[in-house]
């Protein structure tokens, strides 16, 4: 046994010290360590949450730092770039005169209310073009047209119908928010796979319950897809729609502080319509983990 | 049970001297798909309770003859008449992604507490007791289509149709879905269709052994072996080998694909 393998040994170092010569001659492979705790790779994984945690924050901190750093030292004017604390500042300013907390309620009930609407427009409609032929030659052709519009091209001709108040913005939310829900619901039904629809007639299931029980579950993942689009641009279309004389919510206060050339609440007001993105980002991927348990590799839009 | 005349179901307008004491009655059935004739003319009567398997080529058209029984398609022409209680294994486990398991096993019937019962009493049968509640992403091949045959068991059909249930799965795990399959049909005792293109498996679980070439049937031989077949028994390989010969395959050795 052990001369075998001295054998072997020996014929494997002869094997490599003739390589060169060419023919079936193995070299030996170059060896790569994957075993648990050796790899430098794995070692950063190991970190604990609070290291990594502060590591996400390094690079948002030297930035606010050096944002600091430039302001202080005079290198940008603070008229053009005023420091973080004075955005800090008039964060503060907005807080307490309550113009920010009544200006988010309003922006968010502006978005939301174009969200709901538009996206159960857009979800009726997806269903119904997705699962009755009917459905189909009534509405996808007008649909798939209509979706190459952008909706912020469509300002000029809201604002003649519907007048600058509150039916334009909401009318303009509604418009961008209906095709993305659309466009995937539609898809997600269509793209089912004839063999689970066979199965389940096999099964006994009406057209009612292959719907109900087959059909929308497995759709889903695509309809949220389109929900998450939706979301974001009901916001898009919120900013572009208070653009149009906004007499309350975030857009009205931006337009005071242009007005006033104050920079510093611009930022403030931009960082507002960030923090409603993320918000409604979260939002999304909760609905996400709630109704889709099932996919163990959740969609992020 | 099931081993009584079945409920015949004609899926066929034409009202024919069917024998009703035939789980399936097949007549003249015949079925053109753009101008071809892929079924021409097949005569086939399965009385209840009895196990038969369809063999053939790839192409040969079993899967059409077994969509024509399931009821998911439809001849162009002759007489079929089938129990109204059927389900079928498909070769892939068609199982709902998004339901869980049990929910799965009874997609058909209204899904209460009675129904779990019914659910977790046929996946205990497939041996998948545990799996009440996963969701079909985390199980195996095999374990998948385990669940799909306490699916179709879960209806308690007359006629149970197999189109190729097995041909995915590894060797060792068919021959363990090949010892299950007896046994529930020892148990419950429907009608069956195998298609199936391994000559081996064919013998070892069926009364009766068909063959099918270009849509029509070429064979068809009962399997007088008892039970449990050997595949080293000398009568094994003799009826093997007249199969294969059948089949137009020149060497012995099952094949695995
Ligand atoms: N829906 C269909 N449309 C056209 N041709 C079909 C259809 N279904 C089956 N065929 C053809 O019929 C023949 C038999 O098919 P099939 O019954 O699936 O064979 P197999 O014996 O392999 O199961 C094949 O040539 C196939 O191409
Ligand atoms: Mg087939």
């Amino acid at each position: 046994m052990t001369d075998a393998l001295a054998t072997l040994a020996e014929g494997a170092s002869v094997a490599r010290s003739r390589a060169p010569a060419g023919g079936r001659i193995s070299r030996s492979p170059q060896l790569q360590d994957l075993s648990p705790g050796e790899a430098r790779s794995t070692r950063w994984r190991q970190a604990s949450p609070w290291q990594r945690r502060a590591t996400r924050l390094l690079v948002p901190v030297l930035i606010l730092a050096a944002w600091q750093f430039v302001s202080e030292a005079g290198l940008v004017s603070t008229y053009v770039l005023p420091p973080p604390t004075a955005i800090l500042a008039a964060f503060h300013e907005l807080i307490v005169t309550g113009e920010l907390q009544s200006a988010i309620v309003t922006s968010s009930a502006r978005a939301l209310s174009g969200l709901v609407i538009g996206g159960s427009l857009g979800l009726a409609l997806g269903l119904f073009a997705g699962l009755w032929k009917l459905g189909d030659d009534v509405f996808d052709g007008p649909m798939q047209m209509l979706r190459m519009v952008p909706s912020i091209a469509l300002i000029p001709l809201f604002i003649v119908w519907f007048g600058i108040n509150e039916t334009a913005k909401i009318a303009l939310i509604i418009t961008a928010t209906a095709f993305p829900i659309y466009l995937n619901t539609y898809a997600g039904v269509r793209g089912i796979d004839n063999k689970l629809i066979e199965a389940g007639i096999i099964f006994g299931l009406d057209h009612k319950k292959l719907a109900r029980r087959i059909i929308l579950p497995t759709a889903l993942p695509s309809i949220l897809v389109g929900l998450r689009y939706s979301a974001g641009s009901s916001l898009l279309a919120l900013v572009a729609a208070e653009q149009i004389n906004a007499r309350s919510g975030i857009g009205y206060i931006l337009t005071i502080a242009n007005q006033n050339q104050r920079v510093d609440i611009i930022i403030a007001g931009i960082i507002v319509y960030a923090l409603l993105g993320l918000a409604l980002a979260a939002f999304m991927t909760f609905v996400e983990r709630l109704f889709l348990p099932w996919r163990t590799d959740i969609v992020l839009g | 049970m099931s081993s009584a005349s079945p409920a015949l179901h004609p899926l066929d307008p034409q009202p024919a001297g069917a024998p009703t004491d035939m789980a399936v009655h097949l007549r003249d059935v015949r079925r053109v798909f753009s101008g071809r004739e892929v079924l021409g003319g097949i005569d086939l009567s399965i009385p209840p309770g009895e196990f038969v398997a369809l063999l053939g080529h790839s192409g040969t058209g079993k899967t059409t003859i077994l969509r024509i029984l399931s009821g998911l398609d439809r001849a162009d022409a002759g007489t079929v008449q089938v129990p109204t209680a059927r389900s079928v294994v498909f070769q892939e486990p068609r199982l709902v992604p998004a339901k869980r398991v049990w929910q799965n096993v009874v997609i058909g019937h209204d899904q209460n507490r009675p129904a779990r019962e019914t659910a977790i009493a046929a996946l205990r049968e497939v041996g998948l007791g545990q799996h009440v509640d996963a969701w079909p992403k985390t199980l195996s091949g095999g374990e998948a289509q385990r669940v799909a045959l306490a699916r179709a068991l879960a209806v308690e059909p007359d006629l149970l149709l197999l189109d190729e249930p097995f041909a995915s799965l590894d060797a060792l795990t068919r021959m363990r879905m090949h010892d299950l399959v007896a046994q529930l049909w020892e148990r419950h005792h429907p009608a069956v269709v195998l298609v199936t293109h391994d000559v081996d498996e064919a013998i070892v679980l069926a009364d009766r052994i068909i063959v099918l070439n270009a849509g029509r049937i070429t064979l068809d031989v009962r399997v007088n072996l008892s039970k449990p077949r050997l595949r080293t028994d000398a009568r094994f390989g003799t009826l093997r080998q007249r199969l294969l010969d059948e089949l137009g395959v020149i060497s012995q050795p099952a094949r695995h694909d």
